[in-house]
C-alpha cells in the first residue's frame, strides 16, 4: 500500500528523515534547504524528537554528532555557505567514524552567489572539502520521489558504514513540486552492535566496520578527532599508526563503492552516451524522450560518491560522454579518469537548467 | 569511590607539563562529580581543543574530544538528545572565549544542563605561547611580544550577561572552594560556568615574571577579591582594587533551563 502525495522537495526529504526514524535535527536557516528544517521544526516535537535551531551551521554540525553519539539518527539540512562552515566537523565526523547525514541543497557559488537560484557546485567540495584524506558517501536526486527515497538510504548507509552521508541535492530539485509515492514502511538498516570486550575501534571484519559503542551504555568510550589507537586513545605522532588508521577509513568506503553503486542505464549499445545526476537528470530524461534513438545512451546516477565508475564500462561502444552538470564540470573531470574516449563536458552556471536543446546541439556537435 | 576511581589509569602519564596547574582543576572536579552519587555510565565529558581539553581523555567514562571551540555545541547536541547523561564540559580561555565565544554565549542563553570548568591559564598554551582573549593588559606572550594591548574578557560577567543559572570563579590555589562551586554547579538545573584561574608555568609564568610555579599560585591567592568583600566595598562607595579579581560564587539563579533531565 501506497498513498499519493503532492510535496515540495525539501518537504519529501524531511518526510523520508521521519519514516526512517530521524530523531535529531540540528540546523540553521539557509536558502534554499530551510523547509527541511521548518518541516522538522513541526514534526520532530510531535514524535518525541529534538528539533533545534543552533546558533551557526558550525554548531549544526557538531549538534547532530554530539547527538549520534548517543544512539540517535541524527541530521542536518544547509547549503553551499553553511556547507562551507560545516567541514571542519565533517571532517572530524569521518575521522570519529560517527553516522550523520547532512542535506546540501546546492545554490549558486561561490561565497553568498545565488541563495534562489540552482547550482551543483558543491560535489567535490563533498568529496575533498575537510582537510586531509578521508571517504565520505554522496546521493543525488533527481526528482521529488528521489528526496524522499534517497533521504531514506542516506540514513541506512550513514548507519551501516558509521560515515557522514550527504544528500546533495539541489535548488531546482528542493523546490518542485510533483507527485510522490509513500509507502506503508521502509527499510531500516542500523550500526553494527559493540561487541563487548573489544577495543571500540577495531575493526575485526572484511567491512573494516568497528561496532557502534553507544554513550550511557557503559562502553567509556573516548572520541578524539586525533589520530588514535583502536582503545580511541591519542597516538598522533605514530606514522605507521595514522597510515592504518585513515587506510582504513578510506577503504571502508571505497572497497563497497559496488555495493552502494546506485544508477540507471539506458541503450547500453550507444555510441554517445550522456551521464548526469540531480537536476540535470531532468532534461536528458526529455531529450532521451524527444529523440528515441538508440545510439544515445544514459547514465543516470543516484550515487556520486564513491564514484561508481563501472558503470561507464557497460557502455561497450562509447565514443563519447556527454556531461551536462550545473558546474564547471567537476564530475566530468571525474567520468574522464575513468574513460579512454572524450568525455564532454556541458557546463551551466546562472541557475537554471539546461534546455534540450543545448543539450541536442552538444549530441549534434554544434557546442 | 574517590575522585580517583574517575581517572583511565591506561592513559597515564598525562601530558601536562610540570608545575600545570590543570590537574588541580581536573581533580577538583572529578571529586565533586564523585560527589555527586554519579555513575560512569552516566556521565559524559566533553571537551574542544587545548591544554585543558585534552582532559576527557583521562577520564574513564564515555568522552568526547571534538574540534577547536565547539565543545558546547557538541555537548548541546549529547545533552538535547540524551537529557538522561550528566554532561560536563572542560574548556580553557582561547577555546572558550576566542574560538569558541560564539557557543558560549548561546549556551548560556539557552541555559542548557551543563557543567563548564573553564581553565584559564591566560595564555594559549599548546601551541606554545600566543595571547589569548584573557591575556591580562601588558602581560608578554609569542603574539603580545610587547605587551598586551588588547583589554581582556571577564568570562564571569560574559556567561552571568549572556544567561547562565551558576557562574564562580577561583583559582587552583582555592582546591576546597572550587570543589564546593563544581558541586554547586552540578546540582544546579541549567547552565553552570566555573572559570578556574590556573598557573601555566611553561608558557605563561616564564614570560610574565613567574618563575617558580608557586609564585604564580602566590599571586592567585594573595590577587584574590572575595564577593563578599567587593560588595562590602561597593556599599561603602569604596573603589575596587584594580590588580584584583573576584572570586566566589557570582551568579545562581533559576531561568528556565534546556536539556533538564525529565
Amino acid at each position: 500500500m501506497t498513498r499519493t502525495e503532492f510535496w515540495q522537495g525539501n518537504t519529501a526529504c524531511a518526510e523520508g528523515a521521519l519514516a526512517v526514524g530521524c530523531n535529531f535535527f540540528g540546523g540553521y536557516p539557509i536558502t534554499p534547504s530551510t523547509e527541511v528544517a521548518e518541516h522538522m521544526a513541526v514534526k520532530l516535537p510531535k514524535k518525541g524528537g529534538v528539533f533545534i535551531q543552533m546558533e551557526d551551521e558550525i554548531a549544526s554540525m557538531a549538534s547532530i554528532i554530539g547527538a549520534s553519539w548517543t544512539g540517535a539518527r541524527a541530521m542536518t539540512a544547509t547549503s553551499g555557505p553553511g556547507f562551507s562552515l560545516m567541514m571542519e566537523n565533517i571532517g572530524f565526523a569521518a575521522m570519529t567514524e560517527t553516522p550523520c547525514v547532512v542535506v546540501n541543497v546546492q545554490r549558486g557559488g561561490p561565497s553568498t552567489g545565488q541563495p534562489t537560484m540552482s547550482a551543483q557546485g558543491d560535489m567535490m567540495q563533498a568529496r575533498f572539502g575537510s582537510h586531509g584524506d578521508y571517504a565520505i558517501i554522496a546521493l543525488c536526486p533527481a526528482t521529488v520521489q528521489e528526496m524522499y527515497e534517497l533521504t531514506v538510504k542516506a540514513f541506512n548507509l550513514a548507519d551501516q558504514y558509521r560515515v557522514p552521508v550527504f544528500l546533495m541535492a539541489d535548488e531546482t530539485v528542493g523546490h518542485m513540486r510533483e507527485k510522490i509515492l509513500i509507502p506503508d514502511t521502509v527499510e531500516r538498516i542500523g550500526r553494527k552492535p559493540f561487541v563487548d570486550g573489544t577495543p571500540p575501534f577495531r575493526a575485526t571484519d572484511p567491512d573494516l566496520i568497528p561496532g557502534f559503542p553507544t554513550f550511557g551504555t557503559g562502553r567509556h568510550v573516548h572520541v578524539t578527532g586525533l589520530t588514535h589507537d583502536e582503545r580511541g586513545y591519542p597516538c598522533a605522532t605514530n606514522p605507521k599508526l595514522h597510515m592504518a588508521l585513515v587506510k582504513r577509513l578510506v577503504d571502508k568506503i571505497e572497497n563497497a563503492r559496488d555495493a552502494m553503486a546506485d544508477y540507471d542505464v539506458v541503450n547500453l549499445d550507444a555510441e554517445q552516451v550522456f551521464v548526469a545526476y540531480g537536476g540535470p537528470v531532468r532534461t536528458v530524461m526529455q531529450v532521451m524522450h524527444d529523440r528515441k534513438d538508440k545510439n544515445v545512451g544514459f547514465l543516470r546516477l543516484r550515487t556520486v560518491w564513491p564514484f561508481p565508475e563501472k558503470a561507464l564500462a557497460k557502455f561497450r561502444n562509447a565514443k563519447r560522454f556527454l556531461v551536462p552538470e550545473m558546474n564547471f564540470g567537476q564530475i566530468a573531470r571525474e567520468i574522464q579518469r575513468h574513460v579512454k574516449v572524450p568525455v564532454h563536458c556541458i557546463p551551466k552556471l546562472g541557475g537554471e537548467l539546461h534546455t534540450p536543446d543545448e543539450l541536442v546541439a552538444a549530441l549534434e556537435g554544434n557546442a | 569511590m574517590s575522585f580517583e576511581d574517575w581517572y583511565r589509569q591506561d592513559r597515564l602519564p598525562h601530558i601536562y607539563c610540570a608545575g600545570c596547574g590543570n590537574g588541580t582543576i581536573i581533580n577538583c572536579t572529578l571529586a565533586a562529580v564523585d560527589s555527586m552519587g554519579w555513575k560512569k555510565e552516566e556521565t559524559v565529558f566533553v571537551s574542544g581543543i587545548g591544554c585543558s581539553s585534552r582532559a576527557p581523555g583521562y577520564i574513564l567514562t564515555d568522552s568526547l574530544h571534538t574540534t577547536h571551540g565547539r565543545a558546547l555545541a557538541f555537548a548541546t547536541g549529547v545533552k538535547m538528545a540524551k537529557p538522561d547523561l550528566h554532561v560536563v564540559v572542560f574548556t580553557g580561555d582561547g577555546d572558550l572565549a576566542a574560538i569558541g565565544g560564539n557557543h558560549f554565549i548561546h549556551a548560556c542563553r539557552r541555559n542548557i544542563d551543563m557543567t563548564v570548568v573553564c581553565m584559564n591559564n591566560q595564555i594559549y598554551g599548546m601551541t606554545g605561547g600566543q595571547g589569548s582573549p584573557t591575556t591580562p593588559l601588558k602581560c608578554l606572550s609569542s603574539t603580545t611580544p610587547y605587551g598586551c594591548a588588547e583589554p581582556p574578557f571577564d568570562l564571569c560577567e560574559l556567561a552571568t550577561a549572556a544567561g547562565a543559572n551558576y557562574v564562580a570563579r577561583w583559582t587552583s590555589y582555592h582546591v576546597k572552594e572550587l570543589e564546593k562551586a563544581v558541586k554547586a554547579g552540578l546540582e544546579t538545573p541549567g547552565f553552570s560556568f566555573i572559570e578556574a584561574l590556573v598557573q601555566c608555568p611553561t608558557a605563561f609564568g616564564r614570560r610574565n615574571k613567574f618563575r617558580q610555579v608557586m609564585d604564580h599560585v602566590e599571586f592567585l591567592k594573595t590577587h584574590s577579591l572575595l564577593r563578599a568583600k567587593r560588595d562590602r566595598l561597593l556599599e561603602q562607595g569604596q573603589p575596587l582594587p584594580e590588580d584584583m579579581f573576584v572570586v566566589g560564587e557570582l551568579t545562581k539563579r533559576n531561568r528556565p533551563a534546556m536539556g533538564v533531565k525529565r
